[in-house]
């Protein structure tokens, strides 16, 4: 019922200041920002999407407990919804950092929303816009308007217009249909100054491109796919609405093959392992088995990674008398042109076996790559062979979460709790 | 003070086209009888909430009404001080978004949402905090890795920690290690463990208390006041402090259990510890006679992932075993090392620490499982394995077998522990009772019998509740720090399995929770999940009847009790979810802004037709954290249902006191619907227990029911996940059906 103290979602100035300035608005730098925040420190959090929330906001189910991920975001928003200590800056990147631990300037720079702070995301605009665009969220397999509100716990609450579409002249019916003047198509840019003590870099992880690992298909047989399409599609907003299709023909599925370390422990792509995917795909198992009782699994692996507890859930899964692991790693992946189905070749390294399984959809689970292998901090940061940063405790921005090793979603948050006292100690010299 | 209620209503979003908004004027300001209403075209602009400003000080305002929007937009905008107590009213999500426009029965909606927030306002108070002096000193229990980095952690963050440690020296398991696996790149070389830095920091560092060959005899109180006593000391037996990290880690799985893989039959079979004090003795032989090694088998999965010892996996034998095959491949360069495993688990960047094992031509990999181990005349050992991938057995013989043992938890406590210890035996039997009243089957097992390492005289136990296989924690996925004890966090290994570098990343979390925790307390306000929240309960003791239902229930060992069995507050554990509140059947418990009057009053407020009219009246209780946005996801999706339900969100489902159920159906309500998160193994509620706890509790109501001599279709329970928004029209469309069935409530209009 009570509200507490407004949150400034734009600042009005060019400069603002930080105890601990979070780059990154995926869970684990929306966890230092909000845990920064709530011993009472300032946080602001720069992210370069139009809503918070990241990878987690897209995906479908959390293993072992085949829960929402959007349960704990919406949690997460309430705890920033009623905190004035956390300032965030969406549709924003660091273009510079200078100083050191203690005092730091920082530049970011906004992009435009093409949105004021007056809508209300009523949707009056979005059903007039003639305007679609390829839905990056659901990985291309839907459209949204280009004026649109990227998921339904979009945080900040309000809408977005694709900046490839703002000079657009059919823009302007959009514009008429606001009640509430909130499409401004003349934005601007703008760079504004952050003075931070401290910097935790949590950008976060992308998967490996699947298309790189010629053998397994990828991009030239349409029914096989990454886990995280898989994951959209069971999504009940995703392209399919939870539905599991296969894309070649719409056809619902009843026998996925489940391709692990598609890439990863793989000398030739990722030599290291991305340490979620075995559980990944054990989930996604699992709930195509729970819509799809009649369907049948083969997973392909090389050891099965489900460390402590999560035991339990490899235990669960192995009973379910339709999912079939078998041990090997899948080699080649070929199509039967009759019928669009696949074909997995599998070779056991230890046993010097061969086989070949017949599937009509095959998930590559595929690996983790640290974002800042692409984009790292703009200072000077070190960095293991993989992009991965290095923990660093004394010496500047502190890397959080997946830019430093493959994580599941509770080694991020884990990570993130830490992560903000080592920023709160940075910043306070001690 | 008296309470003076502003109205204001939204018109834009639809709101204006769909209802007729000035009959919803008059039924606040007439029946109503609001001082002041005002409708706007849109309250979300500036302009708007500038005037409303203005209204609320010239008009001498204390509660405003904002008809408009979700709460969840907007969230910053309505905040008119701390005096004024502000109702955000879903006339768009809820109303406008999914009924009919300009119909009768919306319109009856509409006034009746208006009627229940403006008794919801009246009849509830601005909290205020509950402040005492506090203590913001940290405990840290546990002078290991984890330990140690939490107490340096918490030090350098500018707060003064007491660090126990039952040992006459701090460093704990790890400092035993010659070498740990590699953290650095390229990942492929043992590395010094380099702990004796951290130690003579931490008893160098004047702000922390080191306190060796010390146990702890007793904590009581709570947060920001835990009296701790202190057992054989070699300091003050005695101190106040915040919060604690718990962070005693782990001990190894009895190797004496292990008979199946031959341990006792041999001295030449012996554990991982045993290999690692060996290294570090620089002895590294044959223990029967003293020989050099020839050959060595690592024998993976020692009691663990095994459903007879301990199901989970110990997540750090695999690499330990590396690391010991790498160990002797340095004293004796051509020693035959066998590793045999079920899975070798080498997670990220240790992958690369794994494949140059691999490399290595003398070490053999065997993916199988043992079927006997066995120590022959010789000394040698002959192994028998499974060959799972090719389905054939096969014989290892080796000079010495280690046995990878698993971590156990310090707070696991095994059967013989407990034993005839007569504070245990109480204990236990309260946790019986506790067992049948909320039904609870994972009911912290050790911890309840007390696995006696903080000795909490806390009537629930005297430990942290563990979840399972003795580790404690709760909602390990979103919030790993969470515990069921407000205050005290555990970190590292006794939290879950984790190697040292991963503890020294736990131990700065847990730190940061307990410093968030003084933090909050010292300001009388909450800590997750309802962080900041200034309320707190208040008992009306007069009336108390000592059924202890509150103290058995609440989640969080909030309440303590006298002999008589009368609740002991102590307001700085609670978590304001309101169990307790939905716990007592004589309604003495209440928040300022959350009580049972306040929603007594609120059911009452909503117009109940006559029977004639055939409009039957629905009462839905929705817990506000999961499906009440769901309610709104609904709306937003413009998904429609029928327009003869009325919804009274709730702080959790387990907080709902199920004299509201009576007091619906005594006003006439034909049906009342509740609805909440999963419960189970797998639960979901905020609270741990409010969900299983509302479903418990449905046992009263239907007994109610029977007393009322009422239908038990009247009332339902749903869980529902908060994605699960397509579902809502369902529940509140088949629910009608029902009671169309059933037929209007024969108390209506008594």
């Amino acid at each position: 019922m009570m509200e507490s103290e407004p949150v400034e979602i734009k600042p009005e100035s060019n400069e603002t200041i930080a105890d601990t300035l979070v780059v990154g608005g995926g869970i684990a730098g929306m966890t230092v920002a909000i845990e920064t925040s709530e011993v009472g420190k300032k946080a602001v959090l720069v992210e370069r999407e139009p809503s918070l929330g990241g990878r987690v906001a897209s995906m479908n189910l959390y293993f072992p407990k085949l829960c929402p991920p959007a349960c704990g975001l919406e949690i997460n928003l309430r705890r920033i919804r009623s905190n004035p200590n956390i300032e965030i800056l969406t549709l924003s990147e660091v273009e510079s950092i200078s100083g050191s631990p203690g005092n730091y300037n920082v530049t970011v720079k906004i992009n435009p929303r093409y949105i004021n702070a007056r809508c209300t995301a009523c949707g009056d605009c979005e059903r007039v816009c003639e305007i679609e665009r390829v839905n990056v969220r659901n990985e291309g397999l839907d459209k949204t308007k280009a004026i649109y509100l990227p998921h339904l716990l979009a945080y900040p609450p309000i809408y977005v217009v694709d900046p490839v579409y703002a000079g657009d002249d059919r823009m302007k019916k959009c514009v008429e249909a606001c009640q509430y003047n909130a499409i401004d198509l003349d934005m601007q840019p703008k760079t504004i100054t952050v003075n931070a003590k401290a910097i935790v870099w949590a950008t976060g992880w992308k998967p490996y491109d699947a298309a790189k690992i010629d053998n397994l298909g990828f991009g030239q047989y349409k029914n096989v796919i990454t886990s995280l399409v898989m994951e959209r599609m069971a999504s009940a907003d995703g392209p399919t609405e939870g539905k599991i299709i296969r894309p070649s023909d719409g056809k619902e599925i009843a026998r996925i093959g489940f391709v692990q370390c598609a890439g990863s422990r793989d000398e030739n792509h990722l030599p290291y392992c991305s340490a979620v995917c075995c559980l990944a795909s054990m989930k996604q198992a699992t709930y195509v088995r729970e819509l799809y009782p009649e369907a049948e699994i083969h997973l392909f692996y090389i050891d099965v990674r489900s460390p402590g507890r999560l035991e339990d859930f490899y235990n669960k899964v192995q009973d379910d008398e339709k999912i079939f692991f078998h041990r090997g790693k899948v080699g080649k992946i070929s199509e039967n042109p009759e019928n669009g189905n696949l074909i997995l070749e599998a070779e056991d390294t230890l046993k010097g076996t061969y086989s070949k399984t017949e599937v009509d959809m095959a998930v590559l689970a595929v690996g983790l790559v640290p974002s800042t292998l692409e984009s790292p901090p703009p200072i000077d940061t070190e960095f293991d062979e993989y992009g991965f940063m290095r923990v660093n405790e004394t010496n500047g921005v502190i890397g959080c979460g997946t830019v430093i090793r493959p994580f599941d979603v509770a080694a991020s948050v884990q990570d993130a709790t830490g992560a903000t006292l080592r920023a709160i100690n940075v910043g306070t010299g001690r | 003070m008296e309470t003076k209620v502003g109205v204001f209503i939204c018109k834009g979003c639809e709101i204006a086209n769909s209802l007729d908004i000035d009959k919803l004027m008059e039924v606040a300001t007439g029946e109503c009888q609001a001082p002041v209403c005002k409708a706007h075209d849109m309250l979300c602009v500036p302009e708007t909430v500038a005037d409303i400003k203005t209204d609320i000080e010239n008009e001498g305002l204390n509660r405003a009404v904002i008809a408009a929007c979700s709460q969840r937009v907007f969230p910053e905008l309505f905040n008119f001080g701390p005096h004024v107590l502000v109702d955000r009213t879903n006339f768009r999500e809820q109303i406008a978004w999914c009924h009919a426009p300009n119909d009768e029965d919306t319109q009856m909606l509409a006034q009746d949402v208006i009627r229940a927030a403006i008794a919801r306002v009246s009849n509830s108070e601005p909290p205020l905090p509950y402040i005492e002096e506090t203590s913001k000193d940290i405990m840290v229990v546990g002078g290991g890795i984890t330990g140690m980095t939490a107490a340096r952690a918490a030090s350098k963050a500018g707060y003064k920690v007491n660090l126990i440690e039952k040992e006459d020296h701090l460093g704990g398991w790890a400092i035993k290690w010659p070498k740990i696996f590699p953290k650095s790149p390229p990942y492929d070389k043992l590395q010094d463990p380099g702990y004796e830095e951290l130690i003579k920091e931490v008893e160098s560092d004047p702000d922390i208390s080191v306190y060796k060959s010390t146990t702890i005899e007793k904590t009581a109180g709570q947060p920001g006041k835990f009296e701790v006593t202190l057992k054989n000391g070699s300091g003050p037996a005695k101190f106040t402090v915040g919060s604690i990290v718990l962070a005693t880690g782990w001990k190894p799985y009895e190797p004496e259990k292990l008979t199946h893989l031959g341990y006792g039959s041999s001295p030449n079979i012996i554990t991982n510890l045993q290999m690692e004090d060996m290294a570090a003795s620089g002895e590294m032989k044959r223990p029967s006679d003293g020989k050099p090694i020839d050959s060595i088998a690592f024998i993976q999965c020692a009691g663990s992932r095994d459903q007879d010892h301990l199901p989970y996996c110990s997540a750090v034998c695999c690499r330990v075993s590396l690391k010991q095959a790498l160990y002797v491949r340095e004293k004796y360069p051509d020693a035959k090392i066998y590793i045999i495993y079920k899975d070798v688990r080498s997670p990220a960047q240790f992958e690369l620490f794994y494949a140059g094992v691999q490399d290595d031509d003398a070490v053999f990999f065997t993916k199988g499982e043992i079927t006997g181990v066995a120590g022959g005349g010789d000394g040698k050992i002959e192994i028998d394995v499974e060959e799972t991938l090719f389905g054939e057995d096969i014989k290892i013989k080796t000079d010495m077998v280690v046995l990878a043992a698993g971590m156990v938890p310090t707070t696991r406590v095994d059967e013989e522990q407990t034993g005839d210890d007569e504070a245990a035996n109480i204990l236990e039997k309260q946790e019986k009772e506790v067992k049948t009243t909320a039904d609870g089957k994972k009911e912290a097992e050790s911890a309840e019998k007390g696995a006696r390492i903080l000795n909490l005289s806390y009537r629930q136990g005297t430990d942290l509740p563990t979840l399972k296989y003795g580790y404690p924690d709760s909602h390990f996925i979103c919030f790993p720090y969470e515990t069921r004890r407000t205050g005290i966090y555990a970190a590292g290994a006794v939290r879950a399995p984790m190697d040292s570098s991963s503890s020294t990343g736990d131990a700065y979390g847990a730190a940061l929770k307990a410093i968030q925790a003084v933090e909050a307390t010292a300001k009388g306000a909450a800590v997750h999940p309802r962080s900041g929240d200034l309320s707190f309960p208040e008992f009306f003791m007069q009336r108390c009847t000592q059924c202890k239902r509150c103290t058995e229930e609440c989640p969080f060992g909030t309440l303590d009790e006298d002999q008589k069995g009368t609740p002991l507050e102590n307001p700085f554990r609670c978590r304001r979810c309101g169990v307790c509140m939905g716990a007592c059947p004589e309604r003495i418990v209440s928040f300022k802004n959350y009580s049972v009057n306040m929603i007594s009053q609120m059911i009452k407020s909503i117009d109940i037709p006559d029977e004639f009219e055939e409009k039957p009246r629905i009462l839905a209780f929705i817990c506000e954290n999961d499906a009440l946005p769901s309610v709104d996801m609904a709306g937003y999706k413009r998904l429609q249902y029928n327009s003869m339900i009325r919804i009274i969100p709730l702080r959790c489902l387990g907080s709902m006191n199920s004299v509201w159920v009576s007091d619906a159906l005594a006003r006439g309500f034909d049906g009342v619907l509740l609805i909440g998160c999963k419960k189970g193994d797998d639960y979901q509620c905020h609270f741990i227990k409010g969900s299983e706890l509302a479903s418990y509790r449905m046992e009263n109501v239907q007994e109610k029911l029977k007393q009322l001599v009422l239908e038990e279709e009247r009332v339902e329970i749903h869980e529902i996940s908060i994605t699960e928004y397509r579902k809502i029209p369902k529940i509140f469309d088949d629910f009608l059906e029902v009671i169309e069935e059933v037929g209007p409530n024969p108390y209506k209009g008594m």
